[in-house]
C-alpha cells in the first residue's frame, strides 16, 4: 500500500483550468470517472424527474384541480416514468457497476475503456433527446411536445392517427440509444469479469456485487434486444406505413405488449438486482459478519434473473389471455417469490449474532429490508391473476412498484452513495444531514405510499389528471401530496449534504468503514491505475485476512 | 458548521411552505356537480362486491392477504429483533463477532416453506381463474357490446335494437332469477379497460379484439366505474356508470329506449338547427337524419344521469355549457365547440331536452 501513496503523490498536482478540466472529464475512458459520470447525470435526471412528480401531486392533491392542464400531465406522467427508468435508474446502477467492478476484482480498469466511453456518451445523448422534446417534439405539425403516450406506450396510441408531431419519435429514439449505451457497458462487464480478475480472485471468490453485476449484464443482453426491436419496429410503422401495431390497417396492439414486457419485467430486476448486490455489500460490513450463504445468495440471484425471463405476461392479465396462459404466468410470477425469500432470509443470516452499527448506509439498507418485503409481498397479490383483475392499472400498482423502485432502489443507492463516496471523493458524507435526509425520506416516503395502495382499492386507476369528489379519494391523495413534498425536502437536504461534503466534509482515508473488499485496500479517490501493484487474494474478503491473519477467511471457503 | 445546516433547513422550510400554497389552487372550481351525485352512490371499493365474479375475487384476495400479512409479520418481526437484539451495544469491546458462513439446514427450510406457500396459491389462483374466466353464457343471457372510444362509451343491446353510451342498465341477478349479463368489448381506437370495481374485475377494450366478461350482480343500485388503460387526453373522464335494476324497471328501461325519438312541437326550431349544423354528423338521433357515429347516440339522451362519460350531471345548465365549448367541462375533448350564437345554443338545449 505505502508504494501506491508513493505512486500517487508522483501524479502532476498542478491545477489545471477550468476548460481543461472539463475537457480532461470528457474525454476520459477511466471507468471511474465514467462511472461517477453516470452517476452525477442520473442524479441530476433523478431531481428534474423528482420535481416533475412533485407537480403530477400538487395536481392530485385535492379532488378537480387545475394546476397543470390534462396534456400537461400527461407528458409529466410519461416523461417521469420513461426517466426514471432509463435516465435515473439504469444510469446510475451502471454508474456504481462501473465504478466498482474493476476495483473490486483488482482490475485496473474494464476490458474495454473506449467502448465504455462510446456507451456513456450514447447514453448522455440519448438523455438529452428526451428532454429536447419539450423543444423539438412539436414538428411540423403543432401537436403535442414532449412525449405523452404513458412510459410503456401502449399501441396504438403510439400510432401516426393518434399521435401526430414528433414527440413519440423522440421517446423512441431516446429509448434505442440509451439501449445501446446499456448493451455496451454489459459486454463490458462481462469481459471484465471474466478476465481481468486479479490472482487468487477465482469465480467463487468474486464478492456477491461483482457475481451479481454479471448477472444483470446478461439480462441486459437478454432483455434490451426485444425492446430495440420494437422500437424500431414501430419507427417503421410511423413513417414508412408498416403496420405491426398498426389496428386500423389490421396490426396488433397486443404484440407491442409482449414485446414491450418481454424487455419491462427483467427490466424491473435488471434495476433491483445490483441494489441486492448494494445491500450484500454494506449489510455484512455494518453488523461486522460475512455475508451469510454466499452461494445461496449467487444463486438465488441467478434463479431470480432466470424465472424473470418468463414473467412478462402478468403485466396483462386484464387483456383477456386464456386461462391457462393466466394461470401459467401467475405461477411463474409467484415463484419469483422463493429465491427472493431466500434473499431477504440470508440478509437476516447476516445480521443475527453480529454488532450492528447505525450508520448512514446501514439505516438506508434496514429501510431497504421492510420495504423491499412489502414489495414483495403486494406483488405477490398482483401475481394473483384474478386479483390482479381488481388491482392492475390502479394506484395500489402504482403503490407496489414506487414501494420497489424508490422503497428498495433508491433507498439502496442513496445507501450506496453514503457508502462509497468516500471511496470516490476522499471525504465523508455528514453524517448529522445524513441521518435528518434518511428520517425524512422514510417518512415521506410511507406517507406518500402507503395509502396509495388504498387509492387503488378505492377504484383510482393509475394516469388520471383528476379524479371527482365524492368517492372516498380525498384524504387519501392529500396526505400522498404531503409526503412527496417531504421527500422534496429530505432530497434537498441530501443535496446540500454533497456539496458540503465535498467542499469540506470530514477526510475518509483509505478504509473509513473497515470494510474488507479490494476497493477499500488503495487510496481514496483511488489513482486512475487502481492498483500499484496487481493485488493477490485468497478468499472473498482479501481485507478480512488482512486484519485477521490468526483467522482468515480462506480457512472456512 | 452547524449553522450552514440550520441555514439550509430553514431555506428547505421556506420553499416548502412556497409549494404548500400552491396546493388549493383551484381555478374553474366547478365539479359540474359530479361530487355530489358520486357521493350518493356507494363508493367503487374493491372489496366491497356484489356481483359473481367480484364474489370470487374478493374471496381469493383475502386468503392472499391473510397469507401475506402472516409472512409480513414473521419476517418483519425477525429484521426487527435482528436490529434490537444484534446493535452494537455502548461499551464494546470492539472484538469482531463471530463468523458464520451459512448453513445448509437453514438453507434448505427457508427455501421448503416458500415453496409450499407458493403451491398453495397457485392452486386456489388457478381455480378462481378458471371459474371465472371459463363461464359460458347460459342460453337467453343478455348481451351488451361496450365500444370503447376516445374518451366514451358506445353501448349496444344487440338483441334489443338499442344504442346509449355511458350508462349501461342490467338487471338485477338474484338467486331465484340468475340473469348474468354478458359483456363483448371492443375498442374503435386505442386500448380501453373496463372496470367497475364491485361488478368484477377490469377486462380491456383493445382494437381489433374481441374481449368478453361477464357480471351477475345481486344488488340493484348504481355502480362507478372508470376506464383504466390510459387512452390519451381525457383518460381521467372517461367514467362509466353500471345501473343494476329489479326486472320489472329495467324491462320498463328496455321499452322506453327502444322508442324512436319524440317529436315535440316546441323544440322544432331547435331541431332544424341541430339538423343543421355538423353535429348531425357525429351524433345519432334515431328517426331524424342525424345519423353521424363519432359521438354518442342522442336518441333519449335525456334518460342519462351524466353528459359525457360522466364528466358533468346531465342538466340543463351543463348542457348549455356544454355545447357552447365542450373544453370547459373536459379539456381536449374530440367534440369541437361550434361557435354558435346564443340563442340558437339555448334553442339545441331545448331540443335535447325533449329527448326523453
Ligand atoms: C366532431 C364530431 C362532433 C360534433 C360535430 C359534435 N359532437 Fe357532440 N360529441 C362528440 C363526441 C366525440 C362526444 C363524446 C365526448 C366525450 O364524452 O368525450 C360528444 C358528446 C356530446 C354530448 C354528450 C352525450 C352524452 O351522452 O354524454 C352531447 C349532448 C353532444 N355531444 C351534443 C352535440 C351537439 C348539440 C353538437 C352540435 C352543436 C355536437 N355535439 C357536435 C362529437 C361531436
Ligand atoms: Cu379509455
Amino acid at each position: 500500500m505505502a508504494t501506491e501513496i508513493a505512486l500517487g503523490e508522483l501524479q502532476s498536482t498542478a491545477p489545471l483550468p477550468m476548460l481543461g478540466r472539463l475537457h480532461e472529464w470528457v474525454i476520459t475512458v477511466d471507468h471511474k470517472r465514467l462511472g461517477l459520470m453516470y452517476i452525477g447525470g442520473g442524479l441530476l435526471f433523478f431531481v428534474i424527474a423528482g420535481l416533475q412528480a412533485l407537480t403530477m401531486r400538487l395536481q392530485l392533491a385535492v379532488p378537480d384541480n387545475h394546476v397543470v392542464s390534462p396534456q400537461v400531465f400527461n407528458r409529466l406522467m410519461t416523461m417521469h416514468g420513461t426517466a426514471m427508468v432509463f435516465l435515473v435508474g439504469m444510469p446510475i446502477l451502471t454508474g456504481f457497476f462501473n465504478y466498482l467492478v474493476p476495483l473490486m476484482i483488482g482490475a485496473r480498469d474494464l476490458a474495454f475503456p473506449r467502448l465504455n466511453s462510446f456507451g456513456f456518451w450514447l447514453w448522455f445523448f440519448g438523455a438529452l433527446l428526451l428532454y429536447f422534446s419539450y423543444i423539438g417534439g412539436d414538428g411540423l405539425y403543432g401537436a403535442g411536445s414532449a412525449p405523452d403516450v404513458g412510459w410503456f406506450a401502449y399501441a396504438p396510441l403510439t400510432e401516426r392517427a393518434f399521435s401526430r408531431g414528433n414527440s413519440t419519435d423522440y421517446w423512441i429514439l431516446s429509448i434505442l440509444l440509451t439501449s445501446v449505451g446499456s448493451t455496451a457497458t454489459a459486454i463490458n462487464i462481462i469481459a471484465t469479469t471474466f478476465s481481468l480478475r486479479c490472482r487468487g480472485m477465482t469465480l467463487g471468490k468474486m464478492p456477491v456485487l461483482v457475481w451479481l453485476a454479471v448477472v444483470v449484464a446478461f439480462m441486459m443482453l437478454l432483455a434490451l434486444p426485444p425492446l430495440s426491436a420494437a422500437q424500431v419496429m414501430l419507427l417503421l410503422d410511423r413513417y414508412l406505413g408498416a403496420h405491426f401495431f398498426d389496428t386500423q390497417a389490421g396490426g396488433s396492439a397486443i404484440l407491442w405488449q409482449h414485446f414491450f414486457w418481454i424487455f419491462g419485467h427483467p427490466e424491473v430486476y435488471i434495476l433491483v438486482i445490483p441494489v441486492f448486490a448494494f445491500a450484500s455489500e454494506i449489510i455484512p460490513v455494518f453488523s461486522r459478519k460475512v455475508i451469510f450463504g454466499y452461494q445461496v445468495m449467487v444463486a438465488a440471484s441467478c434463479a431470480i434473473a432466470f424465472i424473470s425471463m418468463g414473467v412478462w405476461a402478468h403485466h396483462m392479465f386484464a387483456v383477456g389471455l386464456t386461462p391457462a396462459g393466466n394461470a401459467f404466468f401467475a405461477t411463474s410470477t409467484m415463484l419469483v417469490a422463493v429465491p427472493t425469500g431466500i434473499k431477504i432470509f440470508n440478509w437476516i443470516g447476516t445480521m443475527w449474532g453480529g454488532k450492528l452499527r447505525f450508520r448512514v448506509p446501514m439505516l438506508f439498507s434496514l429501510g431497504f429490508l421492510f420495504q423491499f418485503l412489502v414489495a414483495g409481498l403486494t406483488g405477490i397479490m398482483l401475481g394473483v391473476a384474478p386479483f390482479d383483475w381488481q388491482l392492475t392499472d390502479t394506484y395500489f400498482v402504482v403503490a407496489h412498484f414506487h414501494y420497489v423502485l424508490v422503497g428498495a432502489i433508491v433507498f439502496m443507492i442513496f445507501a450506496a452513495i453514503y457508502y462509497w463516496f468516500p471511496k470516490a471523493t476522499g471525504r465523508m458524507l455528514n453524517e448529522r444531514l445524513g441521518q435528518w435526509h434518511f428520517w425524512l425520506f422514510l417518512v415521506g416516503f410511507h406517507l406518500t405510499f402507503d395509502p396509495l395502495h388504498f387509492a387503488g382499492l378505492h377504484g383510482m386507476p393509475r394516469r388520471i389528471y383528476t379524479y371527482q369528489p365524492g368517492r372516498g379519494l380525498e384524504g387519501i391523495n392529500l396526505i400522498a401530496s404531503i409526503g412527496a413534498l417531504v421527500q422534496a425536502l429530505a432530497v434537498l437536504i441530501f443535496v446540500v449534504n454533497v456539496g458540503y461534503s465535498l467542499a469540506g466534509g470530514e477526510e475518509a482515508g483509505p478504509d473509513p468503514w473497515d470494510a474488507w473488499t479490494l476497493e477499500w485496500s488503495t487510496t481514496s479517490p483511488p489513482p486512475e491505475y487502481n492498483y500499484a501493484k496487481e493485488p493477490e487474494v485468497h478468499s472473498r474478503r482479501p481485507l478480512w485476512d488482512l486484519k485477521h491473519p490468526e483467522d482468515p477467511d480462506w480457512l472456512y471457503e | 458548521m452547524r449553522s450552514l445546516a440550520k441555514k439550509q433547513l430553514e431555506f428547505g422550510l421556506r420553499f416548502l411552505v412556497l409549494i404548500a400554497a400552491f396546493i388549493p389552487v383551484r381555478v374553474f372550481a366547478s365539479d359540474w356537480g359530479m361530487g355530489a351525485s358520486n357521493s350518493r352512490l356507494s363508493q367503487p371499493y374493491v372489496f366491497a362486491p356484489v356481483s359473481t365474479p367480484a364474489y370470487a375475487i374478493d374471496t381469493l384476495a383475502w386468503f392472499v392477504i391473510s397469507i401475506c400479512a402472516g409472512i409480513a409479520l414473521v419476517v418483519g418481526s425477525l429484521i426487527a429483533y435482528s436490529i434490537v437484539r444484534f446493535r452494537a451495544r455502548e461499551g464494546d469491546d470492539g472484538s469482531e463477532p463471530p463468523q458464520v458462513y451459512g448453513s445448509n439446514p437453514m438453507e434448505l427450510a427457508w427455501t421448503a416453506v416458500p415453496v409450499l406457500i407458493v403451491f398453495v396459491l397457485i392452486l386456489t389462483t388457478a381455480r378462481t381463474i378458471y371459474t371465472v374466466q371459463a363461464a359460458t353464457p347460459p342460453p337467453g343471457a343478455l348481451k351488451v357490446r361496450v365500444i370503447g372510444h376516445q374518451w366514451w362509451w358506445e353501448v349496444r343491446y344487440p338483441g334489443l335494437g338499442i344504442v346509449t353510451a355511458n350508462e349501461i342498465h342490467v338487471p338485477v341477478s338474484d338467486g331465484d332469477n340468475p340473469a348474468p349479463t354478458f359483456l363483448e368489448l371492443e375498442s374503435a381506437d386505442v386500448a380501453h379497460s373496463f372496470w367497475v370495481p364491485r361488478l368484477a374485475g377490469k377486462t380491456d377494450l383493445i382494437p381489433n379484439r374481441k374481449n368478453t366478461m361477464w357480471i351477475a350482480p345481486h344488488q340493484s343500485g348504481t355502480y362507478l366505474g372508470q376506464c383504466a388503460e390510459f387512452c390519451g387526453t381525457e383518460h381521467a373522464l372517461m367514467l362509466l356508470r353500471v345501473v343494476v335494476q329489479s326486472r320489472a324497471d329495467w324491462e320498463r328501461w328496455v321499452a322506453m329506449q327502444q322508442k324512436p325519438a319524440e317529436e315535440s312541437l316546441a323544440a322544432s326550431r331547435g331541431r332544424r338547427i341541430f339538423e343543421s349544423t355538423a353535429c348531425v354528423n357525429c351524433h345519432m338521433v334515431r328517426g331524424t337524419i342525424a345519423n353521424g357515429h363519432f359521438g354518442p347516440d342522442l336518441t333519449h339522451l335525456m334518460s342519462r344521469e351524466t353528459l359525457a362519460a360522466g364528466a358533468a350531471m346531465n342538466t340543463p345548465e351543463n348542457l348549455h355549457i356544454w355545447i357552447k365549448d365542450p373544453d370547459q367541462i373536459k379539456p381536449g375533448v374530440l367534440m369541437p365547440a361550434m361557435n354558435l350564437s346564443a340563442a340558437d345554443i339555448d334553442a339545441i338545449t331545448s331540443y335535447l331536452e325533449s329527448l326523453r
